[in-house]
């Protein structure tokens, strides 16, 4: 290999860092959300390259359901505090203290008080005009017909049939008052990709990710964590050798059966997955198009 | 071989409709394993519930539920999958109306680009004008996929006559490397494995192709250019300029100018988070330290000393139209050029282009999907090269100030030159003149603007007239110093000089005057056509000589200086005794006393010898040349 070659790690973490840039210098106010995931730890390492040897000019935020993983809030704050960013936590006060629940509220709607609604306000309330996001196009099929760039309406809405020509490595980062852009750094990422680099650059993640023998119902062929509040019977619960392959509310979030206790395990159980990455998320399974539903209304 | 030193091609797929793009591009996918189980399951499901007996993997493709309705694939669609050897990013572009803003946009960063053919159908409309958006992008490969060959009996005939048709087809537009490789989609046949049934085929399978297509050799890893992203200052002690080297290559130590202020230092360290970079290339996104401190903000380019790009206010590009606005020429669009935007008119509309026939029209505007050859001016300089050779550095977009919608794509050619600068400006009394009527004037050799290229500076006359002793000799002397030192290429024609040799036959009667001029105008321009500076200085005292010197030349190219002194003072300077010699009756015809000074009426630069000392006469030249963009900013030679 000559020695002016990239690596395609290397090409996409160029790539992530370019557009990290861009944002940086010519929006006023952006914001990196957050959501102490596998794709969240990357992104924040790629915004500490890309600024380094100064640090990342604007904070993480948090959409917090009150519904994530008690290790994934701990998580949070220990990287948080290490990495020395400024967090930014945001909830729906109001619709968590009504005990918003998928299971009452149904998925879609739950999601929508809770993540969607809780992001738009929170946008709104600091004056954020640029988020960015870990969404990765391979994740899911309206995902990836996503931009890098990608222009929300005054309502935080998505138009997927009017979207902006997004050529070579030039970004139109104009937007007209009340507008805001969500930019995808992490766009032409895989899920394998997210792992290796993980791997590469010794990225700590949650450790819900590796294997372990965890109580679980299973739920239309998900397995579904058993927590306090799940309102199953105790007579469904299952104790299972199993891990999360990507992470989101509890009650929405299923693992899968798995041996991988650590990442190289992980990456081989990647790279023959026989299913895709949001298998166990509850919520893209509502319909053919609801992650597309989502994002139109706002969602990540 | 290790994962992350896998190599990564991203491609373009485009067709019509219903040649079997979604089902070439599910077979890549299953066939590599990138199609999951639940995914399969849910297109399943789809085409189930659309009634159709098989699986149609082109749900797979349409991300959005109005595609699904519709059957039709609506915007670019990225996929992704690998091989042992190579990382793939599928930009999927849909071919029917909008194919244009789509086309451009999935093509802009792509490798190399899979054009289908439908074997039934032949080579259509279709076809060649996504031919001809990978010519306008410059998509280094092409690979023509001719599909349902299973549907055409697998006749080596009817794949022999689509290749003979658009090979025709192609010889008009600017591909370097075309392929054509008979497959069967739906059947496999030549796309992961090679066909059992087309044994006449000896080339490789579609899959073999992208995984061996030598892509490192289209880069360019010559012109090192970087473009500032990113002023970053943690502490007082460290000022760098992040950013991402979009072209060539560089090494800590290296010599570079800062444009546009010309400020030239050099590279103190490459600086990365994983450490400091002993050289770097494109396209890593580094940070730059320099060795001195200089003003430098985002939108500025660094580049090596030697290797500058243009440096202009007036382009021409070919754009695609993207907005269902028609473009206007009194719009100020925002032109994003590298990291740097410009409020930018189109001045001109060269032609528009037919892209069925690539015939080329005039036009007044463009319209949603048009595509045709413009001249932009901008607000401000900026730093490029032509697209063919640099696709970072040629590209823009424009964007319309009030809806900020990305309104058009474009790819610079060059500086906007007119036709009327290059041809001979052959004035009816220099064509009189020609006794020679049967010689061919032979083109140049090396073409000038190539020789400006590498001097650095532009090609130029500079005309002194004036009063003998006002001083003509003198500036233009010292001017000619200056520009040496400045390496600039410089020659001085001294009037006296060229009367005492090439024109020594001549007098001073108005005829032979005109002679004098003329054979010195056709001397400069072989100086100008070769990239020099030239400097002339002759009395010239008839406007209508001085008229036929300039119309040798390109405009803006010839300029004339005034070279002023009350002819008093000349007589008191009389540097050559000539005044005297005049006055005693031994010259006849002498300027300003037996023969008439028309002095000119609009001169390019106008200079009074009698209130400007020397030194402040070159200075006045010197930044007359500058602001001409004649020669850079002085900085640039530092």
């Amino acid at each position: 290999m000559s020695s002016f070659t990239l690596s395609f790690l290397k090409q996409l973490e160029s790539e992530s860092i370019h557009i990290m840039r861009e944002v940086a210098a010519e929006f006023k106010n952006p914001v990196m959300l957050y959501s102490a995931g596998k794709d969240s730890s990357v992104m924040v390492r790629l915004a500490q390259k890309a600024f380094y040897p100064g640090k990342f000019p604007f904070p993480l935020m948090h959409i917090d359901t009150g519904y994530k993983f008690p290790e994934m809030y701990k998580f949070r704050e220990k990287f948080c505090q290490t990495i020395g960013a400024r967090l930014i936590v945001e909830r729906n006060e109001e619709w968590i203290a009504k005990g918003c629940h998928p299971l009452k509220e149904g998925v879609d709607k739950c999601c929508g008080y809770l993540k969607t609604e809780a992001l738009l306000d929170a946008l709104r309330k600091y004056g954020f005009d640029a988020a960015f996001g870990g969404a990765r196009r391979e994740e899911e099929k309206s995902r990836a017909k996503e931009r890098v760039f990608s222009l929300r309406d005054s309502l935080g809405q998505w138009d997927p049939k009017n979207q902006r020509p997004e050529l070579w490595d030039i970004y139109n980062t104009r937007i007209n008052e009340g507008e805001t852009m969500r930019i995808f750094p992490l766009s032409n990422w895989t899920e394998r990709d997210i792992w290796e680099y993980i791997k590469l650059e010794q990225i700590p993640i949650v450790p819900i990710y590796f294997a372990l023998k965890r109580d679980v119902i299973i739920r239309d062929g998900i397995l579904i964590p058993v927590s306090s509040d799940s309102t199953d019977d105790d007579k469904n619960v299952k104790r299972m050798l199993c891990r999360f392959r990507s992470l989101g509310c509890i009650p929405c979030t299923g693992a899968i059966a798995s041996k991988a206790e650590t990442i190289d395990e992980i990456i081989d159980e990647v790279r023959t997955a026989k299913k895709s990455e949001r298998e166990n998320r509850v919520i893209d399974l509502t319909s053919d198009s609801s992650m597309e539903q989502k994002k139109k209304e706002g969602y990540f | 071989m290790q994962y992350g030193e896998k190599s990564l091609l991203r491609f373009t797929t485009t067709g019509s409709v219903d040649d079997g793009k979604s089902t070439l591009i599910g077979r890549l996918l299953y066939e590599t394993k990138a199609i999951y189980d639940d995914q399969y399951a849910a297109i399943e499901r789809t085409s189930k519930r659309k009634g159709f007996k098989e699986v149609d993997l082109a749900y797979l493709l349409d991300g959005l539920a109005a595609e699904r309705e519709q059957g039709i694939t609506i915007d670019v669609a990225y996929r992704y999958f690998e091989t042992p050897k190579r990382k793939f990013i599928i930009a999927d572009t849909p071919g029917h109306v909008q194919y244009t803003r789509n086309m451009v946009t999935g093509a802009s960063k792509a490798d190399c680009a899979i054009i289908l053919i439908d074997a039934r159908n032949g080579v259509l409309t279709q076809s060649k004008r996504h031919g001809f958006i990978i010519s306008l992008l410059q998509i280094p490969h092409l690979i023509v996929a001719i599909n349902k060959m299973d549907l055409v009996g697998y006749a080596e005939d009817v794949f022999n006559r689509i290749v003979e048709e658009y090979e025709n087809y192609s010889q008009k537009l600017d591909i370097h490397d075309i392929v054509y490789i008979p497959v069967s989609a739906l059947k496999g046949d030549n796309v992961v494995g090679k066909s059992q049934k087309m044994s006449w085929y000896d080339g490789t399978t579609l899959l073999r192709y992208l995984e061996n297509i030598h892509i490192t050799a289209d880069r360019n890893l010559v012109d090192f250019r970087f473009p500032v992203q990113y002023v970053i200052r943690p502490h007082l002690n460290f000022r760098g300029f992040a950013g991402k080297i979009v072209s060539g290559t560089i090494t800590p130590g290296e010599e570079v100018v800062i444009l546009p202020s010309g400020n030239s230092t050099s590279i103190k360290s490459v600086v990365t988070c994983d450490g400091d970079l002993p050289e770097a290339f494109s396209p890593q996104s580094v940070v730059l330290s320099l060795t001195d401190e200089f003003d430098v903000s985002r939108g500025d380019m660094i580049v090596r000393k030697k290797n500058l790009p243009q440096i202009e206010k007036c382009l021409e590009a070919m754009i695609c139209w993207m907005d269902e606005k028609a473009m206007t020429m009194t719009t100020p669009y925002i032109m994003k050029h590298t990291t740097k935007s410009v409020k930018a008119y189109i001045t001109k509309i060269v032609y528009k282009i037919d892209v069925d026939t690539l015939h080329r029209k005039p036009a007044g505007t463009f319209l949603f999907n048009e595509i045709g050859r413009v001249e932009i001016s901008t607000s401000a300089p900026i730093f490029f090269d032509s697209y063919k050779v640099n696709h970072a550095t040629g590209s823009f977009i424009l964007i319309d100030p009030l809806t900020n919608n990305t309104v058009a794509a474009g790819m610079i050619r060059d500086a906007a030159r007119h036709i009327e600068d290059y041809v001979d400006n052959k004035s009816g009394d220099s064509d009189k003149l020609r006794k020679s009527r049967h010689t061919i004037r032979h083109g140049l050799n090396i073409p000038l603007i190539d020789r400006e290229k590498q001097n650095g500076h532009k090609a130029a006359v500079l005309w002194f007239t004036g009063l003998s002793g006002s001083g003509k000799s003198t500036i233009a002397s010292d001017l000619e110093k200056r520009l040496f030192n400045l390496n600039c290429k410089a020659v001085l024609l001294d009037g006296d000089n060229i009367r005492n040799g090439l024109c020594s036959d001549l007098g001073f009667s108005p005829e032979d005057r005109k002679e004098n001029i003329r054979r010195a105008g056709e001397i400069a321009k072989i100086f100008f056509e070769q990239g020099n500076i030239v400097l002339c200085t002759f009395i010239s005292p008839f406007r209508q000589d001085r008229k036929l010197a300039r119309s040798m030349f390109t405009k803006g190219r010839f300029i004339e200086i005034h070279v002023h002194c009350d002819i008093d003072e000349c007589r008191r300077r009389d540097p050559n005794g000539l005044y005297k010699k005049a006055q005693a009756g031994l010259i006849k015809d002498f300027t300003g006393l037996s023969s008439p000074y028309e002095a000119p009426s609009m001169p390019e630069l106008f200079i009074d010898t009698e209130s400007l000392s020397l030194r402040k006469c070159v200075d006045m030249l010197e930044e007359f040349l500058i602001s001409n963009s004649i020669i850079p900013s002085r900085n640039i030679f530092k």
